[in-house]
């Protein structure tokens, strides 16, 4: 690894840094420390990662403060879209999200087939359910399902939120013997320390899917157009996808994610 | 209990093997935290001593404030300035937000006011007679203060190792200013968080015990400074 001295970023054109905002899953799940080297070296940019959940991803992105995306919020995308926040909107990939939870399972969720339905269970017998709070994907997915079941957790006494990344809930759920909703990436790369079990997992609503999106430069002049279409084009490239798919197989004993370059959004999970 | 033997265990590793990785993000931070102790000793020092000498009025209301500074929360340090930074906030045209640039500015923010806050005490508890006497031998303002700063050496340099130890242990603003870039603008605090939520406990626990490794050793080096001849 280089290591760049406080005095070379200034030194650098402006136009090398592109701001990649994206979700705490793809750096924690260690898919960025693979792929960004490759377009580095390939492409001569410096990717500036910063790393939130994608409802602040996207808010960096409304606000011009960042060139491209790599988020997992799709109905947020959209409206990001839809308000002329972004030009390109990519599939990239996908995994799913999984219901976590003790192995004690207090409220017998294990094996269900719905998630709604097991949601349902969880709040019906008042079981602690430990939700990221933070405006994520995740927590987006969350939100969806819990409208699947019909129900409002916020404010029950077993539903707690931790405003943390998906690494840190997992630890706090797994702390407190809580379910928990997770991408099954992070799930895998932290599940070594956990002690949670996938209770629930498969059906369609778990799909967790990843989009590139370029900020609109005509929105915000001062993005890095090139930049983010050199990163967009990378990320759906032949050879990226293929890493994407061989990534952590080696290290976990099956893929984190599923590339899906050029498919489309409706036909995945089928 | 494991874990933090297994810890130790990889933080010996790390340092042994000089791990290009560790080190650099070791260096990385010591070169920000200590550019921004330097800058902050520059404004703390001499505000301070200018407050702790002079009267003025609204003299304690400035005191106040300086003091209040020392607890200034580095969140909100990281907050306002990565505003401030942003391409499109008030200083964009700079661009310096996620860099090293911003992360030293941050912290030298946060380490200000404690130095500014422990020189103005030093200072002050100096006998005011010692500044009669000194200035009744001849000497011009500035060989006075000269003197002073002498004579408050022992608390000066512990406002140095506060100062310092403020923002090397700061992890908040660091995060929110640098980004936390890989080779970058990662520091052993911001590493510590992210292996953290990797669930990469054990290299997490290595990566604190070289943070407060480091810490020592400086405050060893200090220390030895300040002790080395009393003053009187």
């Amino acid at each position: 690894m280089t290591f760049s001295l406080a005095g070379t970023a200034t030194a650098q054109p402006a136009q090398k840094n592109v701001i990649l905002a994206t979700t705490t899953s793809t750096q924690d799940s260690g898919l960025l420390d693979v792929l960004l080297p490759i377009f580095e070296k390939k492409t001569g940019y410096f990717v500036k990662t910063i790393a939130v959940g994608s409802g602040q991803a996207m808010a960096m992105g409304a606000k011009g403060e960042t060139d491209v995306l790599l988020v997992h919020s799709p109905a947020a995308e959209k409206k990001f879209m839809a308000d002329g926040n972004g030009v390109e909107r990519r599939l990239v990939m996908h995994n799913d999200f999984i219901i976590l939870g003790p192995a004690a399972d207090a409220a017998k969720i294990k094996g269900m087939k719905r998630a709604g339905e097991a949601f349902k269970k969880i709040a019906g017998t008042a079981s602690l359910f430990v939700s990221r709070g933070d405006n994520s994907g995740t927590h987006a997915k969350e939100k969806d399902i819990w409208k699947a079941a019909g129900i409002n957790p916020v404010g029950q006494k077993w539903y707690q939120e931790t405003g943390l990344g998906m690494g840190q809930t997992l630890g706090v759920a797994a702390e407190k013997k809580g379910y928990t909703l997770a991408d099954r990436g992070t799930y895998l790369a932290m599940k070594k320390n956990l002690g949670l079990d996938i209770l629930v997992e498969g059906d369609g609503i778990l799909l967790n899917i990843y989009h590139v999106i370029e900020v609109n430069p005509k929105k915000w002049p001062k993005a890095n157009v090139a930049g983010a279409k050199a990163f967009s084009d990378f990320m759906v490239s032949k050879e990226t996808q293929a890493i994407i798919k061989s990534f952590g197989v080696d290290k976990y004993g099956s893929a984190l994610f599923f590339p899906d370059a050029g498919k489309k959004e409706e036909a995945l999970g089928k | 209990m494991d874990i933090i033997l297994e810890g130790l265990r990889q933080a010996f590793i790390l340092l042994v093997t000089f791990d290009p990785e560790v080190l650099g993000i070791t260096w990385f931070s010591l070169k920000v935290s200590g550019t921004a102790t330097l800058i902050s000793l520059f404004f703390g020092m001499s505000v301070g001593t200018v407050v702790a000498l002079t009267q003025f009025p609204g003299r304690k209301f400035v005191v106040s404030l300086i003091n209040t500074g020392m607890a200034l929360p580095p969140v909100v340090v990281g907050l306002f300035v990565t505003i401030f930074l942003w391409r499109n906030g008030p200083f964009g045209f700079l661009e310096i937000l996620y860099t090293p640039a911003a992360m030293i500015i941050a912290q030298a923010i946060i380490a200000t006011p404690i130095v500014m806050g422990i020189s103005l005490a030093s200072m002050q508890q100096l006998p005011k007679k010692l500044r009669l006497q000194i200035l009744a031998l001849g000497a011009t303002r500035l060989q006075m203060v000269r003197i002073l700063i002498r004579e408050a050496r022992l608390p000066l340099l512990a406002a140095v190792m506060a100062g310092f130890g403020g923002v090397i242990s700061e992890v908040g603003a660091s995060i929110m200013v640098g980004g936390n870039i890989k080779g970058y603008t990662r520091v052993l605090t911001t590493a510590t968080v992210m292996e953290t939520s990797r669930g990469n406990f054990d290299i997490a626990i290595a990566l604190s015990i070289i943070l407060l490794l480091f810490a020592f050793l400086i405050n060893l080096v200090l220390t030895h400074v300040q002790q080395r001849e009393r003053p009187r």
